[in-house]
């Protein structure tokens, strides 16, 4: 894979997916969802996966969200051969360094929006002081101070998801997964959880990762990568001086 | 938010189907602990009983047990007083032991002549006072009132015979008993005289115990052969029938005065028992009791070979009551314990499939799967103690309801009715057993859920509709 001249961020890439093969077994058949793929996820970027229904998106995701494994190949997330790591080593990893933001929210019901932003630090050991200043602040930053003690239930999608971006930024992971974060909002909210999602991603400086056929949040995107039939097509960059460039392939 | 709280919350998320399944759990914790008191109360009455009449432990002759039997006064025991008063004042025995008392069984004919009917009998020569102590015991206070016996203060050959033997012997009009049929008159001429040697035998004895009018309508004549083997016959006054606990005993029981017994039996000769019965405060001071009583014996005994057997071992139908009733418990415990199993194997199944994509968000999260295993896991210990607490709470309450209704039943083995109480307060290792043991069940039937839930695949989790 050739990058382009513009390399801002491949010196520290937050994913590097090298020769990434996936098969499902489906029934008798064995169906191969990634074929091959060579990728670098540049660190402390707004990158957005494209491509149509079935490409292959989700399973991309999930590979580099570390909650699924390659069949084939090697990927690298945050340093970390994360495909050699055991079960239990990959389930510390992902609180330590993946967040998830997923498109139906999928907040705990029984627990507040508080007690969900809470809940990974709680999993962590974070002292209960430590716990409350942070998770206050990022009620604020998400806009739903009054509604800290608001139940999933109570709150409308674009406050559910929300939360759910308070609660995967909590643990200031380097790399946060977004399997089409507006696709359940209308498109008023969807663009209100963009630039809240936009905004956070520069504010902490975390490496935001989404699957999405929003077109907005393609436009908003630094990175857009191209995906058909289970391998990647083409790679378009932002630089810094708002240029788009196409990385060879 | 600890594991804890957040099982709990989750099972207030579909609150109808944790309480049915809480619910299912307290019937069960309270059916056992109902059950559990009910035969603790038969247990505990039964000892009493057994305890009140025999003491909770016999000196015998060591070969009694097995052979006494065919022949009880052979195997006698002489300086029954020293050993007797040897245990009293023994500085161990001494504060345990509440009554000691000697008694002689024997086996013998007893005949109402005057009606041509005679029956063989199990013999029994007491002390009435002893008895009426004994008949006192109340280490379970079961508050069980045994009548006094009407030995006590009665003529020296007063005796009191069983209500099956006064029918059979054609008593029951003269001793006034009541649901006494009197049957089929003889078809022997009525009020025949004694044979003759056994009317001179019993004018005998008669004179030896001066204060009794012979040939009153409740005068029986007790033939028994002596310690040497020869016939000896006393007439006795049958001054009550008390009901015994089964027909078999009730058609034989004769009790009388120990010196009575002793005179029938060995005469002139040295009198002597068949056994010393020890009746302590307490049942659980028995082990102590048995261990000290061969220093006691050995000093005492005059080189007799002697043995000491406790309740247990002379009513084994009192062992085997017991060991039906706990296999009766042990059986509920199972068929409760499993019902338990599958109520919350599938109540946490069902949560399972229903919180799937909740289970790969946690999973996404970071939770490892082990910490997937324990939620569920906490979350069947929850609904375990829950509905272990109810069902305690609940017999507890019916137990004190029906406490307090003054019921009473028949047991097998006894003849009286006895207070139908359930023991289950203060039973503290049956309630500990039982909810311990159920809240363990809970916790393992959630163990497969969980266990399942915790191997899902994280990706086919999330896409779970």
């Amino acid at each position: 894979m050739q990058i382009s001249d513009d390399d801002s961020g491949t010196a520290d890439p937050v994913a590097v997916l090298t020769a990434v093969e996936r098969t499902y077994r489906s029934g008798e058949i064995d169906v191969q969802v990634i074929k091959g793929v060579d990728l670098l996820v540049r660190h402390g970027c707004f990158t957005v996966l494209l491509g149509p229904s079935g490409s292959g998106k989700t399973t991309l995701l999930n590979m580099m969200g570390c909650i699924d494994r390659p069949t084939r190949g090697e990927i690298v997330v945050a340093g970390t051969h994360v495909n050699r790591l055991s079960d239990d080593a990959l389930a510390d990893f992902r609180a330590k360094n993946v967040g998830f933001i997923f498109q139906n929210f999928n907040l705990l019901s029984v627990l507040s929006a508080y007690e969900n932003i809470e809940y990974p630090l709680v999993l962590a050991g974070t002292p209960v002081k430590k716990r409350g200043a942070r998770v206050s602040k990022l009620l604020e930053a998400v806009g739903l101070t009054d509604k800290a003690k608001s139940r999933p239930g109570q709150l409308s999608g674009g406050q559910q998801q929300r939360v759910a971006i308070a609660r995967a930024l909590v643990r200031k992971p380097r790399l946060v997964i977004a399997d089409e974060p507006t696709a359940n909002l209308d498109s008023k909210t969807g663009a209100s959880i963009l630039a809240l999602m936009r905004n956070m991603q520069r504010r902490y400086q975390i490496s935001f990762i989404f699957s999405s056929h929003d077109k907005d949040l393609i436009a908003a995107a630094d990175d857009t990568i191209f995906i058909k039939d289970g391998a990647v097509r083409s790679i378009r960059r932002k630089r810094t001086d708002g240029e788009v460039v196409k990385v060879e392939r | 938010m600890n594991d804890l709280a957040l099982a709990a919350r989750n099972l207030l998320r579909n609150r109808r189907r944790s309480i049915a399944t809480m619910l299912a759990l307290a019937i069960g914790t309270a059916a056992i602990l109902l059950f559990g008191g009910y035969s603790k109360n038969i247990d505990y009455s039964m000892q009493t009983a057994y305890v009140r009449t025999g003491g909770h432990l016999q000196i015998q002759h060591s070969d009694f047990f097995h052979f006494g039997s065919g022949d009880p006064t052979a195997y006698g025991i002489s300086a029954y007083e020293k050993i007797s008063e040897a245990i009293r004042k023994d500085s161990v025995l001494g504060p345990m032991v509440y009554v000691v008392t000697p008694i002689l069984q024997f086996g013998g004919i007893a005949g109402n002549y005057s009606k041509g009917v005679s029956r063989t009998i199990a013999g029994l020569g007491l002390r009435a006072q002893d008895q009426r102590r004994m008949r006192d015991w109340d280490d379970f206070d079961l508050q069980l009132i045994f009548p006094p016996s009407p030995l006590e203060r009665s003529q020296a050959d007063a005796a009191i015979i069983g209500t099956g033997l006064a029918r059979v012997l054609h008593l029951c009009e003269p001793l006034k008993l009541s649901d006494c049929p009197e049957g089929l008159q003889p078809g022997k001429a009525q009020g025949e005289a004694l044979p003759d040697d056994i009317a001179q035998l019993s004018a005998n004895e008669a004179a030896a115990t001066a204060p009794t009018k012979s040939n009153t309508s409740n005068t029986i004549e007790v033939l028994a052969s002596n310690s040497r083997g020869a016939p000896n016959v006393a007439a006795v006054q049958v001054i009550a029938a008390e009901r015994q606990a089964f027909k078999e005993l009730d058609e034989v029981y004769l009790s009388l005065h120990l010196p009575q017994a002793q005179r029938l039996i060995y005469g002139t000769e040295t009198p002597k028992v068949t056994a010393i019965m020890v009746q302590l405060h307490h049942t659980a001071d028995i082990p102590a009791a048995q261990a000290r009583l061969p220093v006691v014996l050995s000093a005492s005994s005059e080189g007799q070979r002697l043995s000491v057997l406790d309740f247990r071992t002379l009513y084994p139908f009192y062992v085997q009551s017991q060991l039906l009733f706990d296999m009766i418990f042990g059986f509920i415990y199972c068929l409760i314990g499993s019902i338990v199993l599958f109520t919350i194997g599938n109540t946490m199944n069902m949560a399972v499939v229903e919180r799937t994509v909740e289970i790969g968000t946690l999973r996404s999260m970071g939770i490892r799967s082990s910490g997937i295993r324990r939620l569920f896991v906490v979350e069947g210990l929850l609904l375990g103690v829950a509905g272990a607490v109810v069902g305690l709470v609940c017999a507890l309450l019916i137990g004190f309801i029906v406490n307090h209704l003054s019921l009473t039943w028949l047991p097998p083995g006894s003849a009286n009715p006895l207070p139908l109480r359930l023991s289950i307060l203060g039973e503290y290792r049956m309630i500990l057993g039982t909810v311990s043991g159920l809240v363990v069940i809970a916790t393992l039937s959630a163990w497969w859920p969980a266990r399942r839930a915790s191997r899902l695949i994280i990706v086919d989790a999330l896409r779970h509709a």
